[in-house]
């Protein structure tokens, strides 16, 4: 396709459309994303403090908590917002000519505000809850960032299969269900067998839940093998997911 | 030099919808009785700069797949297609555009669709909105908009991108009379820049006085390339009963 235009330009827009488009017409506006994780966090700490109380958790409940629930609810958020992406703006695939794979891409950058917002509130509560600021923190814009290309990966494939299969949306909306399960968000890492563990960690939301509280809760730097294996995961999904985007793309107008 | 160049061109659709998982499985065990409509046949022509084609034909005859395949929205099946330029085109009421997003913020996000740079934008966005008329209604949610408002927004943005090429699809028909000539005078003063101009109408006589060439689709097929009105009277008169 020809299309020579401004890349950053467009996205910027494509953002402010998402982003205005969800925000405008509630009256809460922003507070609803926080108040999602919030009220999570509050069921998740009642049912296991008061319920199954679990005592190999030396931080406060509610904090430990949180360190899981914002990576998933941006990662399940962003998934599932990005396989829908190009279904729900046929009139951009359909009517008008532009690069297709920024659709997917800005809908996960989009989502990243929400994230943004979520990271801040985490944020509070780890220092009030007296965990303290410390230097390691300067990690989190990495494994953070790390996300965010997996998301990006991850997205341009189910948004490009959602074209052809319409089914794809509730694949992954069950897939969201499992995953909040298999990412250790409510239990500790210790706690997974030790023959699960490596392959935990290839899971780049678990991943980040347990970089996340190295960084947070113990005041460490997360350990390189973590690292390293969110780094591959992380480029080898948005590699492979540029390749499928493009292979697919090319009969987009056909099913739509 | 040729702007745009189809050069037997085919592009099918398959008949059935295949969009569940269910029809991807049978269509796994039954790949040889796939069934395919072919939407264009082996189409071949050329248009140079500052020709402007009317393309003329029955509903369903192709004419809105030629168009996707010139803006580049779709591959042909077989053939190539060839267009020099930046394309702009008008093929859908309000296409690009989002109901929920003020006029302003729809002519940004167009813009950029367009391929146009923020600077660019922001230089034509006072001739844009006084060509649209739409006065303060600019910061107004498009939803509230009038669908010959929408129209007079997106044409605005369209002409005033500076496109090579112009591709417009029944759309026209919508705006008041002022803006019909207000519009036609802009595409006009479009063809004199040597600009390239490829509509769809079923208005014949606007056709007729926009257009030099027509090209006659029908059934997927190019049954007749030549001078507008001689092209017009033919389709007026009809082709011997095919349907």
């Amino acid at each position: 396709m020809l299309w020579n235009g401004d890349y950053f330009y467009l996205i910027s827009n494509l953002i402010l459309k998402d982003f205005r488009v969800r925000y405008r017409n509630m009256s809460l506006g922003m507070l609803w994303s926080l108040l999602n994780p919030l009220v999570m966090m509050g069921v998740l700490t009642f049912v296991f403090t008061a319920i199954f109380p679990n005592r190999s958790i030396k931080s406060p409940f509610a904090v430990f908590v949180l360190c899981g629930l914002v990576p998933y609810n941006f990662f399940s958020l962003a998934w599932s917002l990005a396989t829908v992406s190009l279904v729900e703006n046929t009139g951009f695939i359909k009517r008008v000519a532009m690069p297709r794979i920024v659709i997917p891409i800005s809908t996960v950058l989009a989502t990243c505000v929400n994230l943004g917002m979520q990271v801040g509130l985490l944020l509070v509560l780890v220092v009030v809850f007296g965990k303290g600021i410390n230097v390691n923190w300067l990690w989190l814009p990495v494994v953070w960032g790390l996300e965010v290309v997996f998301v990006c990966g991850l997205g341009m494939i189910c948004a490009a299969l959602d074209v052809y299969i319409r089914d794809m949306r509730y694949v992954v909306e069950s897939a969201t269900l499992v995953l909040f399960w298999l990412v250790p968000i409510f239990y500790d890492f210790s706690s997974i067998s030790p023959k699960y563990r490596d392959v935990y960690q290839y899971n780049p939301v678990a991943a980040l839940v347990l970089a996340s509280r190295e960084i947070l809760l113990d005041a460490q730097a997360p350990p390189w093998s973590l690292l390293s294996k969110l780094c591959v995961s992380s480029f080898v999904m948005l590699v492979l997911g540029y390749f499928v985007f493009r292979l697919l793309e090319r009969r987009f107008y056909d099913y739509m | 030099m040729d702007v745009i160049e189809f050069a037997g061109v085919s592009k099918y659709f398959s008949r059935h919808t295949r969009k569940l998982l269910r029809g991807h499985l049978s269509d796994l065990f039954h790949r040889y009785h796939r069934e395919r409509f072919y939407a264009l046949k082996n189409i071949s022509f050329r248009i140079g700069r500052g020709e402007s084609v009317a393309v003329i034909g029955s509903n369903g005859a192709g004419k809105s797949t030629l168009l996707s395949l010139v803006a580049g929205l779709s591959k042909p099946d077989s053939g190539q297609v060839n267009v020099r330029g930046r394309v702009a085109a008008l093929l859908e009421l309000g296409s690009g555009f989002h109901g929920d997003l003020s006029g302003r913020e729809n002519v940004h996000l167009n813009g950029s669709i367009l391929g146009l740079s923020r600077k660019r934008v922001n230089e034509l966005f006072d001739e844009i909105v006084d060509f649209a008329g739409l006065g303060e209604f600019i910061d107004q949610p498009l939803r509230t908009y009038s669908s010959g408002m929408i129209m007079r927004l997106a044409f605005a943005v369209a002409v005033n991108v500076d496109p090579d090429v112009l591709i417009v699809d029944e759309v026209l028909a919508v705006g008041d009379q002022s803006f019909q000539t207000k519009s036609f005078e802009k595409i006009v003063e479009f063809k004199r820049a040597g600009k390239t101009l490829l509509c769809v109408s079923h208005v014949t006589s606007a056709v007729q006085n926009l257009c030099d060439r027509g090209l006659w689709l029908d059934q997927g097929e190019l049954i007749m390339d030549g001078a507008s009105d001689e092209v017009i009277a033919a389709y007026a008169g009809g082709r011997p009963a095919t349907r």
